[in-house]
């Protein structure tokens, strides 16, 4: 039985990845209000997209601390050109329709991504192997970090910190707060409101894309299925934090992450629940969450708003 | 000359209720011409179109010389038209410096945006005690200060004003129309929509009575003040 510091290491691990791909879902919600399910699949093909770099663009044997900062790259572009994509052709010519609309064609386009995958990627009908880093695991204090979770541990906070900054201090940042809260009153400030929704696919795919890397190191693979359940989690810690907060959805994912590696880690020593702690019932709970906040907290912890006072 | 405004027959609609039916009406550079009209007569349905956030069905807005009817809503500020909408809309979940910032958004002069900000909190401090704040947390009044200096922070050439003493106190209301007056004595030129005849029009060089869509009444701001039917309709007189 691990001890409690290093159960709250791996849910804040686990966590930050959830937390980077939900930043995605809550960028583009805060938006046009439009909950993207293919991003689930955004953050799929980014996990092939590093892949291909390591297997077919990178020449044998290249040492994983030379590799690894070029498959983030590939991964990147991947999923950001699938995002844009995305955008241009399926959602952009669907703004202004009826809301089921564009939420019909997220689905389609996201079995779309996985049965293109399936279908042309070498070997993506199954399960293939990703490349793992050398090393480790690495100690620090009482807690282990495992040798696939380094990459999480070194770059969430990198890249939650990117974000903050881009969101809070930069023009561009500025001009996408301003679309989140008042789209027409943007548009009187100078804002090219469609080009604000473009660079929100974009950056939530980047995240997602991370996160894609992050998880073929975590558990050694990708496969074209990955980013159902995944996708269900992290948009689960985004809905946690409350659905268009960015911060939120950095807290989500961590709370969400915490709450599911706990509940593996504790459930089987409270009496008469012992068949409840194994791994699988850890995506059991996960959603137990998600509608025990839908039902009494469904804006979530930081979905509380300034009153527009009237 | 020809006039900084010019709108000719403009027609706009939503879906198949037509809100303006065909008005014409100009505006000179470095005066203040006012709109005034019973609620729903189409005020701000023409200030939103010439904004380009509502397209026309037809007719003409030619600005500064330039036809807006192709120009996208985002680029209309760059072309030197500000608008403060009605409703105030601020920005409220950040900040009263923010929101003034994003007034500047295309602006890449620094030090003149550092200016015009200290110059909005010159004419309402009350925005630069309150400057780190959420601007949901201001009052309606601040709001609506708030509204008026992001517009300005554009440098406009004409700023649009839908109901700016909306909500208002008298005392706050006199402080608007004061700012407004200082406005055009520093050379803005003002499409002011008010419901307030009296106010605006006391203030206007020229003004136009609007009714279902249409301008029933034009004049110089004296004579509606003293038009009969301008009086008994909108100045609460029999
Ligand atoms: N989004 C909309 N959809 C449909 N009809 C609208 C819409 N907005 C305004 N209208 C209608 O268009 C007409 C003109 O409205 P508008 O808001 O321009 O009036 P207004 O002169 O600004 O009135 P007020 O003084 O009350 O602000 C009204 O009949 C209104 O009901
Ligand atoms: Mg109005």
């Amino acid at each position: 039985m691990n001890e409690l510091p290093q159960q709250l290491v791996n849910g804040l691990l686990l966590g930050s990845m959830y937390g980077l791909v939900a930043i995605g879902y809550t960028m583009v919600y805060g938006i046009v209000q439009l909950i993207n399910f293919a991003h689930g699949e955004i953050f799929m093909v980014g996990g092939f997209g590093a892949l291909t770099v390591y297997l077919y663009v990178l020449p044998d044997g290249t040492s994983m601390w030379v590799a690894l900062p070029l498959m983030l790259l590939g991964a990147i572009i991947v999923s950001v050109l699938t995002a844009i994509g995305a955008e241009r052709f399926a959602y952009r010519p669907l703004r202004g329709a009826p809301r089921l609309a564009p939420l019909i064609t997220a689905i389609g386009l996201s079995l779309a991504l996985q049965q293109a995958v399936w279908a042309w990627y070498p070997g993506g009908e199954d399960s293939l192997n990703f490349p793992q880093i050398e090393g480790g695991p690495f100690e620090i204090g009482s807690v282990t970090i495992q040798t696939g979770d380094i990459f999480l541990f070194v770059v969430a906070p990198i890249s939650m910190a990117i974000l903050a900054y881009f969101v809070m201090r930069t023009r561009t940042g500025r001009g996408m707060q301003a679309t989140a809260q008042d789209p027409d009153t943007a548009k009187l400030m100078g804002i090219n409101t469609d080009r604000i929704i473009v660079i929100a696919f974009a950056l939530g795919a980047a995240f997602a894309a991370v996160g894609a890397v992050a998880y073929g190191l975590k558990y050694g693979q990708v496969q074209f299925r990955m980013g159902f359940i995944l996708g269900l989690k992290a948009f689960t810690a985004a809905v946690l934090g409350g659905i268009g907060n960015i911060y939120g959805a950095m807290i989500g994912g961590l709370a969400l992450g915490i709450a599911e590696t706990l509940a593996t880690a504790y459930i089987a020593d409270i009496p008469g629940m012992h068949q409840f702690g194994s791994q699988s019932w850890a995506d059991v709970w996960a959603f137990v969450l998600l509608i025990l906040v839908l039902l009494f907290r469904p804006q979530g912890l930081l979905g509380e708003r300034v009153a527009d006072r009237a | 000359m020809t006039a900084l405004l010019e709108v000719e027959d403009l027609r706009v609609a939503y879906g198949k209720i037509q809100a303006v039916k065909g008005i014409s009406f100009s505006v000179e550079a470095g005066q203040i011409v006012t709109l005034i009209g019973t609620n729903g007569a189409g005020k701000t349905t023409t200030l939103r179109t010439l904004s380009g956030l509502l397209k026309p069905v037809g007719g003409q807005i030619r600005f500064n010389g330039k036809s807006l009817k192709k120009v996208p809503a985002h680029q209309i500020v760059s072309m030197g038209l500000a608008h403060s909408p009605e409703g105030r809309h601020i920005f409220p979940r950040m900040t009263i410096e923010d929101n003034l910032l994003l007034g500047a958004f295309l602006r890449k002069d620094k030090s003149g945006i550092e200016q015009d900000v200290q110059r909005a909190y010159d004419l309402f401090p009350i925005l630069g005690e309150r400057r780190k704040q959420a601007a949901g947390t201001l009052s309606g009044g601040e709001q609506q200060m708030l509204a008026m200096g992001r517009a300005l922070m554009s440098r406009p050439k004409l700023l649009m004003l839908d109901e700016p003493s909306m909500g208002l106190s008298p005392l706050m209301m006199q402080k608007i129309m004061a700012t407004i007056a200082e406005l055009k004595a520093q050379g803005t030129t003002i499409l002011l929509v008010e419901q307030n005849a009296q106010a605006a029009l006391s203030l206007a060089d020229r003004g136009y009575v609007m009714e279902v869509g249409n301008i029933v009444l034009s004049g110089s701001g004296q004579e509606l003040l003293h038009d009969e039917s301008v009086r008994k309709a909108y100045l609460g007189e029999d």
